[in-house]
């Protein structure tokens, strides 16, 4: 019986993998890298630039400053400008960065934007009352892929 | 000429939404003086609980616009100073079962000008370090027979606002050792933990960071020396408590309550981290 129901969900997870996304839970960080798209769908550039400028999505520019998105105001200074981070980073360490820079920098202060547990007292969004269970992550892996294709295209001149 | 009129016009308006547009940049080298006379340090040596992490301590006042700064140079301009002065009516005001006043055990709020810059304190009677707020509530209750009031209430803030002008101009100075030392400590843990989904502690955005801007927002020291401080957001007074609270919301956090002992706590540490500034609220800041 036990081992029946084993085969069922191997056979289960065989058959979705192909379109199924990663988990937050079952990235594969290699040295804070993620080697591989967590959904299989290219991230659409226009989307990501929108995620990252938009307080209610990414909000990287709370942080982040660069003139590539010089039309959006107040640009943040806690993080370094994104300009050229598409020259200086691979594509899987810019999608280990985005969905977990705790990976890449230790003690970093920026938020894991693809991770649903492991927090201390976390909270139901801004309500400030606790969380049941775990939480949706900040970004969804297509979102996450979205800002990844947006900021490779961020190339040094 | 219409034409002409209206393209000025327009023109004006544009450079309107320009000005507003753009962040208002504080004057980190301004010197505060209220009403011409009364010097406060804004900017000092770091207490030496704090050698490792930071050289000076600044108030928030110095990360503030020159608008908001200037409010805070003239008892006049200052909102904050009409709850001060309802603080002082509260003061002379029977409450309670007693039909006491503060200003029948109490002589003036002058009398209480060593309040401010020294709590929260310990208290060796209740065993515990209590906030201003807490031992108001006592007098209240124990010695006059009235109704607590609720943490950080207009009324409580109003009192605070009284006992800070009665104090300002004079350094923080809280005990951070004896009986309060292991308060202060699980005040200093919770200032470096990194709470909520944003995993986010005082520290890095108060310590690591201040000077910066978060977006629009120019990150101050997060001094509570300015406490009660008069935000022109919600346009009341407000305590540390109740920016505690807001602060660690925003980390996406479960967050505590004003006047749990945590918060006691971190007040003690942050006022700590303070020590050297000199009282300055009711304060103003946006």
């Amino acid at each position: 019986m036990k081992r029946i129901a084993t085969t069922l969900v191997v056979l289960g997870l065989t058959a979705g993998a192909a379109l199924a996304e990663v988990t937050p839970n079952d990235v594969a960080y290699v040295d804070g890298a993620i080697a591989d798209s967590l959904t299989g769908v290219a991230g659409n550039a226009e989307k990501g630039r929108e995620i990252l400028t938009s307080k209610s999505l990414g909000n990287c520019v709370a942080c982040h400053a660069a003139e590539a998105y010089e039309d959006i105001s107040f640009h943040g200074e806690i993080g370094p400008m994104l300009d050229g981070v598409g020259s200086r980073w691979e594509e899987a360490e810019v999608r280990g960065i985005v969905a977990n820079a705790k990976m890449t920098f230790e003690g970093t202060i920026m938020p894991a934007f693809y991770k649903t547990n492991g927090y201390i007292r976390p909270g139901d969004a801004y309500t400030g009352k606790a969380a049941t269970g775990d939480l949706p992550p900040l970004l969804s892996a297509q979102q996450i892929e979205d800002v990844v294709a947006y900021l490779m295209t961020l190339k040094d001149e | 000429m219409k034409t002409k009129l209206l393209s000025t016009v327009l023109g004006t308006a544009a450079l309107s939404a320009l000005v507003f547009a753009a962040p208002v940049l504080a004057d980190e080298e301004a010197e505060l003086i209220v009403n011409g006379e009364l010097e406060i340090v804004t900017k000092t040596a770091a207490p030496a609980h704090l050698s490792d992490s930071l050289d000076e301590i600044l108030s928030g006042w110095r990360f503030r616009s020159d608008g908001t700064q200037t409010m805070q140079m003239d008892d006049f301009d200052n909102p904050g100073m009409l709850g001060a002065e309802v603080g002082l009516d509260q003061f002379e005001t029977s409450m309670g079962s007693e039909g006491k006043a503060c200003a029948d055990c109490h002589n003036g709020p002058e009398s209480l000008s060593s309040v401010r810059a020294t709590y929260p304190k310990w208290n060796e009677g209740a065993g515990e370090v209590r906030t201003i707020q807490m031992q108001i509530n006592d007098c209240l209750t124990t010695q006059m027979g009235a109704e607590p009031e609720k943490y950080d209430s207009a009324a409580m803030l109003n009192f605070e606002a009284m006992l800070a002008v009665a104090a300002r101009g004079t350094p923080i100075n809280v005990a951070i050792d004896g009986p309060a030392q292991s308060t202060w400590e699980q005040g200093k843990e919770m200032y470096y933990t990194r709470f909520g989904q944003l995993e986010l502690s005082c520290a890095n955005c108060h310590e690591d960071n201040y000077g910066n801007m978060i977006r629009a927002d120019h990150l101050s020291q997060g001094q509570i020396n300015g406490f009660p401080t008069y935000r022109l957001k919600n346009t009341k007074l407000n305590g540390s408590h109740s920016r505690f609270k807001g602060c660690i919301r925003d980390t996406r956090a479960e967050t505590f309550n004003p006047g749990s002992p945590e918060f006691v706590a971190l007040e003690l540490y942050v006022a700590s981290r303070g020590n050297g500034l000199s009282v300055e609220g009711p304060s103003v800041r946006n």
